[in-house]
C-alpha cells in the first residue's frame, strides 16, 4: 500500500506545527507500519509557510508537502480540503490522517468526499492497515471499524496517542498555490479566548467547575487551585451556558475531550455529555455536595462536600504538599 | 427560503446500552430524533419565521433515512412545524457517512433547497461527517458546528459563528450552502433571517416541543416514502463496524472523608500531585 498523509495544523504565527497535530503524526507512523509506506506531512497556509511551520514539521516526518499561497491564508474547508486531496494523489497515498480538532473535524470529511473515501472519526487505536478502534454512543461503546476502498481517511483523538517525538530531518517541498476557489465562503475572523494556562486538550491537570459554582466570580477560587497545580480550567455545559466561563472551556461531547493525569470535577453532577469528554482521564476526583451525583460513579476519589468548604482547604493542603516536595 | 433539514432516528442516549457478543442489542431501545438534529429543525423553523409564534414564510422539508418505523419520529418533527417529510428506506447497517451523504445529495438535487441544515453529529455514531461530506460532494460551501446563523435580507448569504478550538470563528457563506449546528444554536437570539425577523427578535432558549395544535396539523402533512432506486443511488458503506465492545469500566473508586485525606491520597497513592 501507499504513503500515509498527515494533515498538520500550524500555529497562528505560521512558524510551528500545533501540538495538537503531534498525536496524529504518531498515529500515522503506527498506521504506516501496517501499510508499508512512508509518512508524508502536509501543511497548508499563506505565503512563506515552508520556511516556518514547514521546517518545523520536518522534524517529525521524512517528507513535508507545504501548500502555500495567499489564497490559502484563511482556514477554509472549501479551499483546504482540495489541497489535502491533491497531497494524497501527489504522495501516492492510501491514507489521510489528522487530529480531530475543530479544524480537522471540519476539513477531513470534506477531503474524504473529494477522494471518494470512507472515513473513521475520532480514532483511539490503530488495529491494522484498514482497521481502527473508535468510541461511539458518547463513549459508552467502542467500535472496531474497517474502512475499505483505495484511500481511507481517519481523524484521531488527540488524547489517545502520545505526541510524536522530534528526530527526523525531512525534506520540505513547496507547492505554490496561485488560486483556490472558496465557493463564496469568507473567513471573517476569530474572537480568541487567550489564556496563559496550558491548552485544555494537553494539560496534565484539569480543574472543572459545574452548575453548583453558581456564578462567574466563584470560578476565581477554582482558578487559584488550577494555577497552583499548573493545570487548565474547564467547565460543564451548565456552567458555560450560564455564562460563568467562556464556552471554549466546556468539556464534553460538545466542547473539548480531555484525558489529563488528574481531572478534578467540582460541583459537576456528571451528565453523559460531560462524562464523554473526560472519562479517559487517568485519575478522576469528584467534589460534590450531592452523594448521589452520577459523577461519583466514574471518580477514583469522591468527596461529598460543598466547594465553599472543600476548595479553600484543598488549596491549603496542596500548598503544604508542594512545600514539602 | 426553502430549507432541507435532517432527522435521524437514534436510541435514547440516556438508556443503558446492551452490548453482548460484539453487538449492540437495540431490540428494547426507545427511539427518538437525534438531539443535534432537533436543534437543526429548530434552526430551520426559526429561519422561516418573522418572530416567535409569528407568521412563517418559506418551506422546511425534513428528511430521514431508515426503516419504515422512522415515520413516527418524522411525524414528531412535522408536529414541531416542518411542512413535509421525506423518508428514504434503507437499513442502518448499509449506511455510513459516505452513503448517507450520497443519498442526501440525490435528495438535494431533487428538492433544490437554498440551505441544508444538519445536526453536527448523531449521538449514536458520533462520527461528525455527513454535513461536510455532503457539502464536498455538492461542491457547496459549508459551515459546521454553528453557534449562530443570520441569513442576509437578500437571501444570498448567511453569516455564522462557530465554536472552534481557538475561540469563536465568524464565517460568511454564499447560499446554497450546507450547515451543521451545535447546541448553542438554540440560544434566544442565535438564529435570524433578516428578510423576515426584526432586529432583536427572540425565541425560547430551547428546541420547541410539539403543541396539540401542531400534532393535529401534522396528521395531515405528507410523509413521502422514497426508495434508493427512486433516487438512483446504491448504499454501500465504505466504513463498516465489525464489532462493538463495552469500554473497560473504571475501577471502583473510594469516598474520602476529608480534603486532607484526598490530597494525601493524590500525593502518596495516585502520585498526581
Amino acid at each position: 500500500m501507499g504513503a500515509v498523509v498527515v494533515f498538520c495544523e500550524v500555529t497562528d504565527d505560521g512558524n510551528a506545527v500545533r501540538s495538537a497535530s503531534l498525536p496524529a503524526l504518531a498515529a500515522a507512523a503506527e498506521l504506516a507500519k501496517h501499510q508499508g509506506g512512508p509518512v508524508v506531512a502536509v501543511v497548508i497556509g499563506g505565503a512563506g509557510l515552508a520556511g516556518g511551520a514547514g521546517a518545523d514539521v520536518a522534524k517529525y516526518a521524512a517528507r513535508v508537502l507545504c501548500y502555500e499561497g495567499a489564497a490559502l491564508a484563511a482556514p477554509l474547508a472549501e479551499t483546504w480540503a482540495p489541497q489535502l486531496a491533491d497531497a494524497v494523489k501527489r504522495a501516492g497515498a492510501s491514507a489521510l490522517i489528522g487530529t480531530a480538532t475543530s479544524t480537522g473535524k471540519d476539513v477531513l470529511p470534506r477531503a474524504a468526499a473529494l477522494l471518494g473515501a470512507g472515513m473513521a472519526s475520532d480514532v483511539i487505536g490503530v488495529l491494522g492497515a484498514k482497521e481502527f478502534r473508535r468510541p461511539a454512543y458518547a463513549g459508552n461503546a467502542l467500535e472496531s471499524v474497517e474502512v475499505s476502498g483505495d484511500v481511507l481517511v481517519a481523524s484521531v483523538r488527540q488524547t489517545a496517542f502520545a505526541p510524536m517525538a522530534a528526530g527526523a530531518a525531512g525534506a520540505v517541498e513547496t507547492v505554490a498555490v496561485a488560486a483556490a476557489d472558496a465557493l463564496g465562503a469568507e473567513h471573517l475572523g476569530v474572537r480568541g479566548t487567550k489564556s496563559a494556562r496550558p491548552d485544555l486538550s494537553d494539560a496534565k491537570v484539569v480543574v472543572s467547575g459545574g452548575r453548583g459554582m453558581k456564578e462567574a466570580a466563584n470560578f476565581k477560587i477554582l482558578e487559584e487551585l488550577t494555577d497552583l497545580m499548573g493545570g487548565a480550567l474547564g467547565a460543564s455545559r451548565a456552567a458555560a451556558d450560564a455564562g460563568m466561563v467562556p464556552n471554549a472551556l466546556q468539556v464534553g461531547q460538545t466542547g473539548k475531550v480531555v484525558a489529563p493525569q488528574l481531572y478534578v470535577a467540582v460541583a459537576i453532577s456528571g451528565a453523559i455529555q460531560h462524562l464523554a469528554g473526560m472519562k479517559g482521564s487517568k485519575v478522576i476526583v469528584a467534589i460534590n455536595k450531592d452523594p448521589e451525583a452520577p459523577i461519583f460513579q466514574v471518580a477514583d476519589y469522591g468527596l461529598v462536600a460543598t466547594w465553599e468548604q472543600a476548595i479553600p482547604q484543598m488549596i491549603a493542603e496542596v500548598k503544604k504538599v508542594k512545600a514539602n516536595g | 427560503m426553502k430549507i432541507l433539514v435532517t432527522a435521524k432516528r437514534v436510541p435514547n442516549p440516556e438508556q443503558k446500552l446492551k452490548i453482548a457478543a460484539g453487538q449492540i442489542d437495540l431490540s428494547a431501545a426507545s427511539w427518538q430524533v437525534n438531539t443535534f438534529d432537533e436543534y437543526a429543525v429548530e434552526t430551520a423553523l426559526r429561519l422561516t419565521e418573522k418572530g416567535k409564534g409569528g407568521e412563517r414564510v418559506g418551506e422546511v422539508v425534513v428528511v430521514s433515512i431508515g426503516p419504515k418505523e422512522v415515520s413516527q419520529q418524522l411525524r414528531g418533527v412535522l408536529a414541531m412545524g416542518a411542512d413535509r417529510a421525506l423518508l428514504v428506506g434503507a437499513e442502518d447497517a448499509a449506511l455510513d457517512a459516505d452513503a448517507v451523504a450520497r443519498i442526501l445529495k440525490a435528495v438535494v438535487e431533487r428538492e433544490k433547497p437554498d440551505l441544508v441544515v444538519l445536526g453536527k453529529q448523531t449521538v449514536d455514531g458520533d462520527s461528525n461527517q455527513v454535513g461536510q461530506v455532503l457539502a464536498g460532494l455538492l461542491g457547496w460551501p459549508q459551515a459546521t458546528f454553528l453557534a449562530s446563523i443570520r441569513a442576509a435580507a437578500d437571501g444570498k448569504s448567511a453569516t455564522v459563528t462557530r465554536e472552534v478550538d481557538a475561540g469563536v470563528e465568524e464565517k460568511r457563506v454564499r447560499l446554497p450552502a450546507v450547515v451543521t449546528v451545535d447546541l448553542r444554536i438554540i440560544g434566544k437570539k442565535a438564529v435570524r433571517n433578516d428578510a423576515l425577523a426584526p432586529e432583536g427578535a427572540e425565541w425560547e432558549e430551547t428546541q420547541r416541543y410539539a403543541s396539540l395544535k401542531g400534532i393535529m396539523a401534522a396528521k395531515k402533512k405528507e410523509i413521502k416514502e422514497l426508495s434508493l432506486a427512486d433516487l438512483g443511488v446504491t448504499a454501500a458503506p465504505l466504513m463498516k463496524v465489525k464489532a462493538y465492545e463495552a469500554p473497560a469500566g473504571r475501577k471502583a473508586g473510594i469516598k474520602v472523608a476529608s480534603v486532607e485525606e484526598l490530597v494525601a491520597k493524590l500525593h502518596n497513592e495516585a502520585k498526581v500531585i
